[in-house]
């Protein structure tokens, strides 16, 4: 039982890194980009439709990481793949 | 199988509907339903593509053609963009990877529980129970990565076609360093050799990945929400928080199958390249 909790605490913590840091960095990344996109949109209107494409395509890269770390996170919160060896043992 | 039926909560009803139907074949297991519904779906994006194609006017064209010729002028477009030269195989090549990609993405936005319903109206309770049914072909890491790796052997294919046998293997050795004596060349083959095949390897991993990680962590989402629907006092927000999801999911779907295309296309625009 102490093993089984031990394992679940610091699977809550390490679930709330992988989310927090993960969101941290890919908002970032959306606030510069989003940032030097209105910048540029401001500069060139004309070049806005080009711009919009490779925005959304970099968008969707940065998003990514984020999403993956979600997709381990979750499956650590619902799934726990450490708790199970403990529960087989 | 609503969550209030089953007995474990809402980790039992995540992990029931996160087990694959699997069909051993051969000794191996072959997760049964990513293969049907890719296939059914795939099958389905041809034949809406094919009959509209097959029925296409010259003059007032019916508003499926249309849709279908926005599809088809936006990804050649995109791979007019990026890829200069003969594109009679590639553009094709993205426009399946498009629509597959879209539609095997969008079985993401179908009921959770569609199939458990089905199969417990059909044959009862307990048979749902022990029926397991994943609908996204995209959330299995099998699907991505056969997609990934069989758009890595096409750019090894074009590489190769592109430098021809001897100028590849060249490349592999004296690609990112260049060096001038012989010396320097020898050197630097090996940290040239490792870079390149770091370079070659991540592109399928990440490609694969990507799809995968955005797929998953969109249906587990859905299945999180879905807990909402334990107590009646929270169905209201359950309803909510769906359909907010759902809608920027839409987003994601869309731009996940145009991020799959338009990196397969840069790839292999890049396997062209010589450097």
């Amino acid at each position: 039982m102490e093993f089984i909790a031990n394992v679940q605490g610091l699977t809550a913590v390490a679930i709330g890194i992988i989310v927090g840091l993960g969101a941290l960095g890919a908002a970032l990344g959306i606030g510069i980009m989003g940032s030097k996109f209105l910048e540029s949109a401001a500069r060139q209107p004309e070049l806005v439709p080009m711009l919009q494409g490779r925005m959304f395509l970099l968008a969707g890269l940065i998003d990514a990481a984020f999403l993956i770390g979600v997709g381990v996170a979750m499956m650590f919160a619902f799934a726990n793949p450490l708790l199970a060896a403990l529960q087989a043992a | 199988m609503s969550p209030e039926k089953s007995s474990g909560g809402l980790t039992e009803y995540i992990v029931h509907h996160l087990t694959h139907n699997k069909v051993q074949v051969g000794g191996q297991t072959l997760h049964f339903d990513s293969w049907m519904i890719a296939l059914v779906v795939g099958l389905l994006g041809c034949f809406l593509l094919w009959s509209q194609a097959r029925k296409a006017t010259a003059g007032v064209p019916s508003k499926p053609q249309a849709f279908v010729e926005m599809v088809v002028e936006f990804v050649d477009s995109q791979v007019k963009d990026t890829f200069h030269g003969d594109r009679r195989f590639i553009a094709p090549l993205a426009l399946t990877i498009f629509v597959w990609v879209f539609f095997m993405n969008a079985m993401d936005l179908l009921p959770l529980d569609l199939v458990g319903a089905g199969v417990s109206a059909v044959a009862g309770e307990e048979t749902a129970h022990h029926t397991y049914f994943r609908m996204v072909p995209t959330a299995d890491i099998n699907t991505t990565f056969a997609m990934s790796i069989t758009v890595f052997f096409l750019i090894i294919f074009y590489s190769i076609k592109a430098k021809g046998g001897w100028g590849f293997t060249k490349e592999l050795f004296t690609a990112p360093f260049h060096a001038h004596g012989t010396v320097a060349k020898v050197i630097l083959a090996v940290p040239n050799l490792f870079l390149n095949l770091v370079e070659y390897l991540s592109k399928p991993v990440s490609l694969g990945m990507r799809l995968f990680g955005n797929m998953y962590a969109g249906e587990l989402v859905f299945m999180l929400i879905s807990g909402l629907f334990l107590s009646w006092w929270t169905f209201a927000f359950g309803v909510a928080f769906h359909s907010v999801w759902a809608i920027f999911h839409i987003l994601i779907i869309l731009l996940q199958a145009f991020i799959f295309m338009v990196l397969t296309v840069v790839y292999l625009a890049m396997a062209h390249e010589h450097h």
